[in-house]
């Protein structure tokens, strides 16, 4: 039978959709994704275009109506100088917004840098830079702020620099050890045989296949970073006024509680808690979707 | 359950469908299958991967994956009907009446717990307690041939090599004395002595247990060698079964020709005529089969076997599901046997190899994984590299690339230039002529990227092609290993094992090779797939003129494919020597145990050489002939005390053995060991 010859390979023994559909695919499955994901949507919506719903102008103060409580008016209130609370909350997810994923962004090229590094060339360079970084890993944050405020001086750059570099070496950690696991694979000896580069082994051959942990650890950070932004801006380090920053705002009021003023902080603080929450939950559906 | 009424067999399977439910339907995997295993009988169950056996194994206990289902039929475990047992009576059933040993022992054993425990806790849940549990345990454990139990007890399964894990995973499914014991590729992940180790075991355990038994496998020989009867699956039913001698010498079916074909029998060799595959693949699960399953796969198929199922015919004690089974036989082949004739070696050795060593350091102990190899290799020469597993093989290999340096001293000359120990200083063109052929496809390709691109890569960099040129030596490639355009576009992945490992040879070959180290390339494949990458790789080294050091487990396949054969043992050389030579004997004795070892299809059974214990550590190697611990022709002290060398015999093969060359050929003419 001429039909009959040399094992002809056939398309159908070719199968499956791609990796990166199937996590996109299980990823719109999870309902922890998908409420994380809505709840960091409204706060994107709220920074990009806030100013046009806010019912009020979140900088322009009316003394007359300073700390008014919440009503139909104003309907979280004002604060000291008769702003009114609400507006700010919208207008507040801007710099947060912008700082923090601008941190995590340096905290990841950097980490990912020092982590293919370290695991590729192991031996000498790890030892140094992983030395290095647990020591640096070892400062609190707050020192290594207040250490660049010096240096640097309060802006929002100065609080990109810092938490990006605060978290680099969490980072770095985590591809270290997943480029680690990649380097005793064959097709990096294969890459050898073929005399590449130690440069394209490692961000050609090995970074596609580590993209998957950096996500997740990304995406995590993301969490701490915002957390960390309100803090350092509570203690005055980080964004400075007239923002409407939450954690700024919760600095300048949070001295009213005892008045009874609760509303001056009550609605930024539950802001940064639904940011941080949502992006932990996107985080969770993210870890889920690349793990199963 | 009551034993002593036993029913007449052991196991029963009738008209059973099951299906796994994919993408919301319900694909068939297994097709009204019967059979029965008599009390007492070994069953075994053979075909390509993906035909359903584990589905069977799993079926037989109700552990189908959750997406699997039983879509009809009866299952009668000693005559009690499985599907009717609920939930308590099954876990009865399971704890006490059915055993299951899996491929990869790692499956049953737990890495975090130490062995001796998970041994106690099996005689715990069955109610025995105190002291009388670490008895059982020690005595278990002697039965499985483990020799020191006490000290296996307090080790955690790593601690283990692969067979000893084995050993205590065939344990603990003996452990309550079942009576149906299911075996699913017990030994596929062991090299052959180890697997040869296991086997005897499973065989004296029968007689001593009277266990009845399913022996899933791939690997015929074995399975001719372990069963009473076999059943040959093909997409989920059988198409034939009978006893194992008379299906394996006079098979009646196509798909049973063409299995057996597949495989390099009786010695032969690459010049001798090409192996012969099947073409195609399994049907995929779940897919609509009007007439016979095999029909786009047998060159006997006509118009009626496509449009109706043939009936199992009953040929007296043997069953076939073909309509033609008088004449399978003259199923025509499917790859021509001719083949190109053999390029005349030239003279001068493409590779030189003198005084190479390799000395790790394990725990502050020198290791030497690799002691003082010299060997030649000629232009389109094979050099076969066997050994057990920790012998050095894939060590050897390394070196030669350049991926691990060797010890200072050795050296390694490529067309008469000699070639730096590290691969960073060797030249473009030294790298470009020595490449390699991974075991593993899925390590060997970066699954990020495209098959174009893994290729075309290896073409840019090693042939230096770029832009149309390139597009055209890859094309040419892509055809030379038989893929085609289709497989472009698509990453490793979504490619099955075999066509994985034609990408891994067409980017091994891209700089025009001189030299291919192909590391154990077909142990993954089925050898409906073996067969056609072996062919691959015999037709594409008399084209090219290329030499191949090739590593595998699988004699056979070895010398197939061998021009020559160096046989290591705690990294030295015990014998090299023509293939034929080295293979007929008079031999090395460790090489006469690796041969014998090998189970063979046409049940010649010759006295079996058995290599008792564990190969020394490399570490800390007999003084002597490091041999002779395990020695079956140990002539004495002069053994232990000096180590033989590596002698010259008869022009080109060489034996590191004290014993003179005529008197293994006397001693070794006494126990005629089969060719494998
Ligand atoms: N990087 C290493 N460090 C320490 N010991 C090693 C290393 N690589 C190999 N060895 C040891 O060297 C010896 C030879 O190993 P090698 O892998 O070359 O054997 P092999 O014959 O190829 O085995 P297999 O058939 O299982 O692949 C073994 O004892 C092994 O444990
Ligand atoms: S029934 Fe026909 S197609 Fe099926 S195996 Fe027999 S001859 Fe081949
Ligand atoms: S030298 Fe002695 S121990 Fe070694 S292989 Fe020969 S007979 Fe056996
Ligand atoms: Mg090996």
């Amino acid at each position: 039978m001429s039909a009959v010859q040399t094992t002809s390979p056939t398309p159908d023994d070719t199968r499956k959709r791609g990796p990166l559909a199937e996590v996109l695919l299980s990823l719109l499955r999870s309902g922890t994704f998908l409420t994380g994901f809505a709840i960091v949507m409204f706060w994107v919506a709220c920074a990009l275009f806030g100013e046009h719903f806010a019912p009020y102008d979140p900088l322009a103060d009316d003394i007359i109506n300073a700390l008014a409580p919440p009503s139909a008016e104003h309907w979280f209130g004002t604060d000291q100088i008769g702003r009114d609370v609400f507006s700010r909350v919208i207008v507040g997810s801007r710099d947060i917004l912008t700082v923090a994923p601008l941190a995590t962004l340096l905290a990841t090229v950097a980490g990912t840098a020092l982590g293919l590094l370290t695991g590729y060339f192991r031996g000498l360079v790890d030892d140094v830079v992983s030395r290095i970084l647990e020591a640096f890993m070892a400062i609190p944050v707050v020192i290594v702020a207040l250490l660049a405020i010096v240096a640097l001086g309060t802006s929002k750059t100065t609080v990109i620099v810092v938490i990006g570099l605060s978290f680099a070496p969490i980072i770095a950690r985590t591809v270290r050890s997943a480029v680690l696991a990649e380097r005793e694979l064959d097709y990096v000896a294969a890459a050898q045989l073929r005399h590449e580069s130690a440069a394209h082994t490692m961000f050609v051959e090995i970074l596609p296949n580590v993209i998957p942990p950096i996500l997740v650890e990304t995406t995590v950070r993301l969490g701490y970073a915002i957390f960390a932004v309100a803090t350092l801006s509570f203690m005055g380090f980080g964004i400075q006024p007239p923002s409407p920053d939450w954690g700024l705002s919760i600095s300048n009021n949070y001295g009213m509680i005892g008045g009874g003023f609760w509303w001056t902080v009550l609605f930024d603080a539950l802001a940064i808690a639904s940011l941080v929450i949502g992006v932990n939950l996107a985080a969770d559906g993210v870890h889920g979707a690349l793990n199963d | 359950m009551t034993k002593s009424a036993k029913a007449e067999n052991a196991l029963e399977l009738r008209d059973l469908s099951v299906a796994y439910r994919v993408a919301g339907r319900n694909r068939a995997v297994l097709r009204n299958l019967s059979l029965n295993i008599g009390q007492g009988e070994a069953y075994g169950l053979v075909g390509e991967s993906g035909c359903g056996k584990s589905t069977v194994a799993l079926t037989v206990v109700r552990y189908l994956p959750r997406n699997g289902s039983i879509t009809g039929g009866a299952i009668s475990l000693d005559g009690q009907d499985v599907m009717k047992l609920d939930a308590e009576a099954l876990r009865r059933a399971r704890a006490e009446s059915v055993s299951m040993v899996y491929q990869d022992p790692g499956k049953a054993l737990n890495p975090s717990i130490r062995v001796g425990r998970q041994l106690t806790e099996i005689f715990e849940l069955g109610g025995i307690t105190g002291k009388a549990v670490e008895d059982r345990a020690v005595a278990m454990l002697n039965r499985v041939r483990i020799s020191d139990p006490t000290s296996v007890m307090q080790r955690y399964p790593h601690q283990l090599s692969g067979g000893m894990q084995q050993r205590v995973a065939i344990a603990m499914a003996l452990a309550n004395d079942p009576s149906m014991l299911i075996l699913d590729e017990p030994t596929t992940g062991l090299d052959a002595t180890v697997e040869a180790e296991v086997l005897d075991l499973i065989a004296q355990l029968r007689q001593e247990l009277s266990a009845s038994i399913l022996f899933i496998s791939h690997n015929l020989a074995v399975v001719s060698n372990m069963c009473d009867r076999v059943g040959v699956l093909y997409a989920g039913m059988l198409v034939e079964e009978g006893p194992t001698e008379v299906v394996f010498n006079d098979p009646r079916h196509p798909y049973t020709v063409a299995l057996l074909r597949c495989l390099p029998r009786g010695g032969q060799r690459k010049d001798q005529g090409r192996l012969d595959t099947i073409p195609g693949f399994l049907p995929g699960i779940g897919v609509d089969i009007k007439g016979c399953a095999f029909a786009d796969r047998c060159a006997l198929a006509d118009d009626r076997c496509r449009s109706e199922l043939p009936p199992l015919y009953d040929l007296g004690g043997r069953l076939s599901r073909c309509f033609y089974h008088e004449k399978a036989q003259a199923l025509p082949r499917a790859t021509p046997s001719d083949v190109a004739p053999a390029p005349k070696a030239a003279a001068v050795p493409v590779l030189r190899v003198a005084g190479l060593n390799k000395t790790y350091s394990s725990h502050g102990h020198a290791l030497r994984a690799v002691k003082d190899v010299s060997l030649d290799l000629r232009p389109g020469e094979t050099l076969g590299l066997v050994g057990e597993s920790g012998s050095g093989k894939t060590t050897f290999a390394r070196l030669l690339l350049g991926l691990v340096p060797p010890d200072d001293g050795g050296t390694i000359v490529l067309e008469g230039k000699a070639l730096a120990p590290r691969l960073e200083n060797r030249s473009d063109d030294q790298i470009k002529a020595m490449q390699i052929v991974f075991q593993n496809p899925d390590s060997a390709l970066n699954r990020s990227h495209s098959i174009r691109h893994l290729i075309g890569r290896a073409l840019k960099r090693l042939a230096g092609l770029s832009g149309k040129a390139l597009e055209a030596r890859l094309n040419d490639l892509v055809r030379s290993v038989r893929l085609t355009d289709r497989h472009l576009a698509v990453k490793p992945r979504q490619l099955s094992g075999g066509l994985k490992q034609r990408v891994a040879i067409a980017r091994a070959f891209a700089g025009d090779p001189r030299i291919v180290v192909c590391d154990e390339p077909t142990s993954a494949l089925d050898v409906s797939v073996q067969a056609a990458i072996l062919n691959l790789l015999a037709d594409l080294q008399s084209k090219e003129d290329v030499s191949y050091i090739f590593i595998s487990h699988d004699l056979a396949v070895v010398r197939y494919l061998s021009d020559k054969i160096a046989v290591l043992y705690l990294g030295r050389i015990m014998e090299l020597g023509p293939s034929e030579d080295v293979f007929s004997g008079p031999h090395h004795p460790y090489t006469e145990a690796l041969l014998s070892a090998v189970p063979k299809l046409d049940q010649t059974e010759t006295a079996r050489i058995r290599l008792d214990g564990e190969i020394p550590s490399a570490t800390n190697p007999p003084s002597g002939c490091v041999f002779h611990t395990r020695c079956p022709r140990k002539i004495g002290a002069i053994c232990e005390q000096q180590e033989p060398p590596l002698s010259e015999a008869q022009p080109g093969h060489s034996i590191r053995c004290h014993i003179p060359y005529e008197e293994l050929a006397r001693l070794q003419k006494e126990v005629v060991t089969e060719p494998a």
